[in-house]
């Protein structure tokens, strides 16, 4: 009857609180509706991966030799050998984003491009805590606020902090709704908040919608080569949105195809949660870091358009800013609600969007840099 | 904290900081001129309902 009872007797305080974790993060994706499609399955996936001798990772079993674990094969095949799962999810994500409101106002991309700001302070900070410089820079992507592009970015880095990263990644992504605001008032005179911005879109035409997604993919390439992969794909699906002959393609990159990676990314990445590697202090300080980054994203945003507000004629509300974060459109929706609080009859909701998607370009664009900028210091 | 090898990768990552925002920055400015320059020249002519 021993071996009844070989799994309860080899089951680790680590593994525990594993338990513990991925409980949460299924509580918090049904319960609280944070994130849940990548969550759940996270939360899922890390109790799958932390059962003793769990048939979901490569063991090696007594009188059988290796047997090879499905969550295990996923991880090195899709994420560790090619990185593929997070950047074929780009394809979904470009064909969902609708430029338009970007394109109608351009200079909502000054804010996709400031709003990076929290990802390159964060690795300055995780290095005074530590962290070497690839770790470093693998936690402070935590501040894109874009999940694949942070699990793609540590995954190049080898980084054996991915979990937590991705962790932090996607919970503070569903936090904006709280650390936004709070970030936001810290650097904002009530004033400032109450910025009127009055809403003139430009027509745009059929022909910049096409060709705005080529462009950006040939600047970003050839500013930050290893962006390519990432802004690529973005603008390969929004490519496939907004060309008007291949509306089933984008339909299914939309639906289809984009459940079937994060269904499969969210279990995916649980491998990166085995106890061992998540239940240390580096996770707690990674979870701080994260937040440091959404701050500081959200303080980059509006500090720069205060800094343009001394030249311009037409005031931007500061708070639009803090929407050049890549969390669409959450972030979006926190400015509007902000700024009907402050005025009901301020609304700065499409203003806001057209920094959001910027965020999305800027985000990837900041994974590409940090990946072509790291490897030139590492002797 | 504050070791001499942190201290040394500060150093490294304010750099990073400051080439990584400039490139971000010149990939932006750069779109927001192709944008507005395709805007003005609106090529094909065709307008969508925005």
């Amino acid at each position: 009857m021993d071996f009844l009872l070989s799994g309860v007797m080899a089951i680790t305080p680590a593994q525990i609180v594993m338990y513990l974790i991925g409980g949460l993060l299924i509580y918090l994706a049904i319960v609280k509706d944070f994130e849940p499609a990548l969550l759940m399955p996270m939360g899922f996936g890390a109790i799958l991966v932390n059962l003793p001798l769990s048939g979901a990772i490569d063991q090696v079993m007594e009188g059988i030799g290796e047997t090879h674990g499905i969550i295990q094969w996923l991880f090195e095949t899709t994420i560790e050998a090619s990185e593929a799962l997070p950047i074929l999810l780009f394809i979904g994500i470009g064909a969902m984003i609708d430029f338009g409101p970007l394109l109608s106002n351009p200079k909502m991309m000054i804010f996709g491009a400031a709003a990076q700001f929290g990802i390159f302070f964060t690795v300055a900070l995780a290095c005074l805590f530590g962290f070497d410089l690839k770790d470093a820079a693998s936690i402070g992507i935590i501040g894109a606020a874009d999940g694949p592009t942070a699990i793609m970015v540590s995954q190049i880095f080898r980084s054996k902090y991915m979990g937590a990263i991705a962790v932090a990644a996607y919970s503070y992504m569903a936090l904006v709704p709280i650390v936004q605001p709070a970030a936001i008032k810290l650097v904002t005179t009530k004033k400032e908040r109450m910025i009127r911005m009055p809403y003139n879109p430009k027509s745009v035409s059929k022909t910049t919608r096409i060709l705005f997604p080529v462009i950006v993919t040939l600047v970003a390439g050839l500013v930050a080569p290893m962006s390519v992969a990432l802004v690529g794909f973005l603008m390969f699906g929004n490519l496939l949105r907004e060309c008007g002959c291949l509306d089933s393609l984008s339909k299914t990159a939309q639906n289809e195809f984009a459940n079937i990676i994060t269904l499969l990314l969210g279990i995916t990445i649980s491998f990166s949660m085995r106890a061992e590697q998540f239940v240390t202090w580096e996770t707690l300080l990674i979870m701080v870091l994260g937040l440091v980054a959404f701050v500081m994203d959200s303080v980059g945003g509006v500090l720069v358009a205060k800094v343009m507000n001394l030249f311009v004629k037409e005031k931007v509300n500061p708070m639009v800013g803090a929407a050049g974060i890549s969390a669409f459109p959450m972030s979006a929706r926190v400015i509007q609600k902000m700024a009907v609080a402050e005025d009901p009859e301020n609304h700065l909701l499409m203003q806001a969007v057209g920094a959001n998607v910027s965020g999305q370009i800027g985000s990837v664009i900041a994974g590409g840099v940090i990946l072509n900028l790291i490897p030139m210091f590492i002797k | 904290m504050f070791s001499p090898e942190a201290i040394a990768n500060l150093m490294i990552a304010l750099k990073v900081m400051g080439l990584g925002m400039l490139s971000i920055f010149i990939v932006m400015l750069v779109l927001i001129g192709v944008v507005a320059l395709l805007t003005r020249v609106n090529i094909g002519g065709k307008k969508d309902a925005e």
